[in-house]
């Protein structure tokens, strides 16, 4: 995503990429779809969950899914907590699997064919929605432009870089930490935890085109780590054999989660990849047992998920519990 | 004659005797004043300074400095201009130390302090500067750029007798973590070390010796990559710490884990600043709250808390002078502020969302005229908001007079009261009227002529100015130059001011230190009459995408005695009035 070289500083001259206004284009004008076939009411706020092919009683229109998935989903918005919230709930598996067929269905029409592996029906729509309109328009009338998004000025508000790693942010042309990011491009980094690792690692989304591409990356970042902490490197890697590993992937399930914008986890996968890098801020490899949280102990029953788990996940379930073997071998 | 110049020589105040009540000066301003009473006393002066400060690198040259100086133990330097901190400065537009390392090598072997802001270290100079000085002691780097873990491994291996390593907000590439095994086995003298701001991954074992090793360390502040896990198990060797900047908190604790670090902090009675706490919640947040007692300085600007979270730790700070928050915290967060930190002198609120990304609120009038209420010996604050009034900064100012540092960055460009829909020249007017004290002062927010008479009319102790996407002439730049008699550094950007606003300030800019700006409506004609009327005055054109042959898009202007820069890299044009 390539920041506008805008230094016009009544401000709003240069429209921001056409990913995000679409993002938020098409979130406002399935608003206003909703709104104008007048049933934007507390029953379209609801989350519901359903086997695929089964449809949500009472859903209106087509509107439902593109606004969910394009959004994400808030059922009551920020709280003091940082707990995992209800989200779209699917096996990270099931999400990549699926995830190809995202990639159209934004328009908001049509109903869409939700994968053959499961999922869920999510016609929720996201409360935050009119006011993003509204605040838009504010913007728009007040710079005296087309409603075009906040243009981004160069160096403003002034904040030094090492402040905004707080949260991930697209980094304007000429903002490079050490000068790695290229002509063009901007940066996307977001953090990446994982439970029980001693340390966070950051990444640049914008290096990553699939949930397949990031999922291999996070795969070889964490295992060869924590791998490369016990003992020596290779001399470790050969004390963990097939059959440990085995042992570690029945033991415990690890998903990969994210924060969006509105601080909600959400599990990955279940949004096309564009909106996915759009809204994600924080990525975290979550212990299965706390993503229960985030509804996902009937599908997985449902759906078997534990013998679709990727192999990243093993290796990282290995991780920790390695550490500590080595050690005790060492 | 003879005779009497004699006399005057053998003067009843011998030179050992002035040089020895000199050297207890310490202040640099102080020491300047005293230079200039006479010869005698400014050859006195040179002979006894041993601390140098150097506010602009270019602003002399280091043959100067050393001809002059020819006992120099400590140095202080800085560099770019500080919009290079907004990314307003292409790289390598200059300011590396190396020449100056080069002259210090030769001529003050016994340097012992190094402190370094806005300039660019190369691994190279680390790497002189590590055989140069045998005992060195302070290496200090304050936004600086250039160097990897090359250049730090050349300190830690050959610096034997380091107290202080200091790589304070210096954000360099990815680099290794190599560095900190480097300390060689019997070395013991660090008192501070902070590496919060690198990226890298150390080896914990090594830091966990180097700890123990060192029994002076009062300030560690260690970076992300160390879990609390470790932190606890360093705590234990240092619990005599002043000050401490955590790794992240983002890792699951068991029960036993839990406590073992709870009373680790506990034992840390002498905490005076705490920082770092990455990604701390109000799960984990409590384990510091035992550390908290005598806490003077808390720098929660790496966590972002949410207004009961911070509600919940702030009384466990009764000691709290200095605060620096993100506005997640919201105006809420902040009425816990003015609540319960009635010492708070400083206060800084950063933005988490300064893109407005998310259309988070953050904070508004509302909690800082709640801090203002609670906190009267306020005199510091920095406030990234949306929406601010006039009225609001008013009250703000009548509650808190004593402001020295002012600075509010309503993140909106051009952004009006938002309840009357005026422009906010009142809001520093009032700043300007009511604090007497004020010294550094950044506005903001759709600002006319009127703000810059006001300033210009009351602001008599304002040293620093920082302006933005503000000002309806010419006039308004030039009743800042014309009113505030102390001015030193005025930093401009995105504002309408041209060629007759910048003539205006002629006889000023010899008299401060720099002036920068940018995207405002200067020529290169108007620049190069401003060369030529004052050849003291480097004036240098930032040639970028936005220049042209006439539009000047970025002016940095500063006095020198070294005459135009040697080191200028081909975009930078030093103006010499040549051809009008």
């Amino acid at each position: 995503m390539s920041m506008p070289q805008e230094h016009d500083y009544i401000g709003l001259s240069e429209p921001l990429p056409s990913e995000k206004s679409s993002d938020k284009t098409t979130a406002a004008a399935a608003a206003s779809n909703v709104e104008r076939n007048g049933v934007f009411s507390l029953k379209e706020t609801e989350l519901r969950l359903g086997l695929p092919g089964s449809e949500a009683p009472e859903r209106k229109g087509g509107v439902g899914i593109g606004i969910g998935i394009g959004i994400g989903v808030s059922l009551f918005g920020k709280d003091e907590s940082k707990c995992v919230k209800s989200g779209a709930k699917r096996g990270f598996s099931d999400a990549i699997n699926g995830a190809g067929k995202w990639g159209l269905s934004i328009n908001g029409g049509s109903e869409v064919d939700l994968g053959q592996k499961g999922g869920v029906n999510v016609s929720a729509v996201k409360r935050e929605i009119p006011p993003l309109e509204e605040r838009k328009n504010e913007a728009a009338a007040a710079a005296n432009t087309a409603p075009a998004s906040k243009a981004q000025v160069v160096g403003w508000p002034p904040i030094r870089s090492f402040r905004k790693n707080t949260l991930a942010t697209n980094t304007p042309k000429k903002d490079d930490v050490g000068g790695n990011s290229g002509t063009g491009t901007s940066c996307l980094y977001v953090k990446v935890s994982m439970d029980g690792a001693p340390y966070l690692r950051k990444i640049d989304l914008k290096t990553y085109c699939s949930y397949t591409e990031i999922s291999s990356a996070l795969e070889k970042m964490f295992s060869c780590f924590t791998i490369g902490q016990c003992g020596q490197g290779l001399a470790a890697k050969e004390n963990i054999s097939e059959s440990h590993l085995m042992d570690l992937l029945h033991g415990s399930e690890y998903v990969l989660t994210y924060e969006d914008k509105d601080g909600d986890w959400m599990l990955v996968g279940d949004v096309p990849w564009e909106m996915f890098t759009d809204s994600c801020r924080r990525l975290r490899i979550m212990k299965g047992s706390d993503a229960i949280g985030l509804g996902m102990a009937d599908d997985v029953q449902k759906h078997n998920i534990f013998d679709r788990a990727l192999i990243f996940v093993t290796l990282i379930c290995a991780a920790p519990r390695t550490m500590q073997k080595c050690k005790s071998q060492n | 004659m003879d005779q009497d110049h004699k006399k005057l020589k053998e003067s009843p105040f011998p030179c050992e005797g002035l040089e020895k009540v000199l050297s207890f000066i310490d202040s640099h301003k102080d020491r300047s004043s005293a230079s200039l009473v006479c010869k005698d006393w400014y050859d006195a002066e040179r002979w006894t300074r041993s601390k140098l400060f150097i506010g602009n690198c270019y602003s002399v040259s280091p043959e100067i400095v050393a001809r002059r100086f020819p006992k120099i133990k400590s140095v202080r330097l800085k560099g770019k201009p500080r919009f290079s901190d907004f990314n307003l400065l292409p790289q390598d537009w200059g300011a590396n130390v190396h020449a100056w390392l080069v002259m210090f090598a030769k001529v003050y072997p016994s340097l012992e302090e190094l402190r370094l802001k806005r300039m660019t270290v190369s691994d190279e100079s680390l790497d002189l500067l590590a055989r140069s000085f045998p005992g060195f002691k302070a290496l200090s780097l304050s936004s600086c750029d250039g160097f990897t873990d090359e250049g730090l491994k050349a300190i830690a291996t050959h610096c034997r007798t380091l107290t202080e390593l200091d790589i304070a907000d210096s954000v360099t590439v990815d680099i290794g973590g190599g560095w900190l095994s480097c300390f060689p086995e019997g070395f013991a003298s660090l008192e501070i070390l902070n590496f919060a701001s690198l990226q890298c991954e150390v080896s914990f074992d090594a830091l966990e010796r180097l700890v123990s090793r060192c029994r002076a360390l009062r300030v560690l502040k260690v970076n992300e990559s160390i879990n609390l896990e470790q932190l606890q198990r360093l705590l234990v060797q240092v619990p005599h710490l002043t000050g401490l900047g955590t790794g992240s908190f983002m890792q699951e604790l068991t029960p036993r884990q839990y406590e073992g670090v709870q009373s680790a902090f506990s034992n840390c009675k002498n905490l005076q600043v705490l920082s770092g706490l990455w990604d701390a919640t109000s799960l984990y947040l409590p384990l510091v709250y035992g550390a908290c007692a005598s806490l003077t300085f808390l720098n929660l600007s790496e966590a972002d808390l949410r207004s009961g979270e911070l509600a919940k730790f702030l009384p466990h700070c009764t000691s709290l002078r200095r605060l620096w928050v993100i506005d997640t915290v919201g105006d809420k967060g902040l009425e816990a502020v003015g609540l319960s930190c009635p010492l708070l002198e400083e206060l800084r609120v950063f933005p988490i969302d300064p893109y407005d990304l998310d259309n988070r609120q953050g904070v508004t009038e509302v909690g800082f005229l709640a801090v203002s209420r609670g906190c009267p010996n306020l005199n510091y604050v920095l406030y990234f908001c949306r929406k601010m009034t006039n009225d609001a900064v008013a009250t703000i100012v009548q509650n808190c007079p004593d402001f020295t540092h002012f600075r509010l960055c309503i993140m909106n460009p051009g952004e009006p009261d938002h309840l009357t829909n005026e422009p906010m020249d009142e809001a520093f007017g009032a700043v300007s009227k009511t604090c007497t004290k004020l010294r550094r002062l950044s506005v903001s927010g759709l600002l006319t002529d009127m703000a810059f008479e006001y300033i210009g009319k009351f602001a008599k102790n304002l040293e620093t100015l920082s302006v933005a996407f503000a000002g309806s002439s010419d006039r308004g730049m030039q009743c800042v130059l014309e009113g505030c008699p102390k001015l030193r550094k005025l930093e401009i950007r995105d504002c309408l001011f041209g060629n007759a606003a910048l003539l205006s300030g002629l006889d000023k800019y010899e008299t401060m230190r720099s002036l920068w700006m940018s995207a405002c409506n200067l020529t290169i004609k108007g620049c190069r009459l401003l060369a030529k009327e004052m050849p003291r005055l480097n004036v240098e054109v930032i040639q970028d995408e936005w220049s042209d042959e006439t539009h000047a898009n970025k002016v940095y202007v500063y006095r020198s005695l070294a005459g135009p820069r040697q080191d200028a890299p081909p975009f930078v044009l030093t103006l010499g009035g040549e051809d009008i």
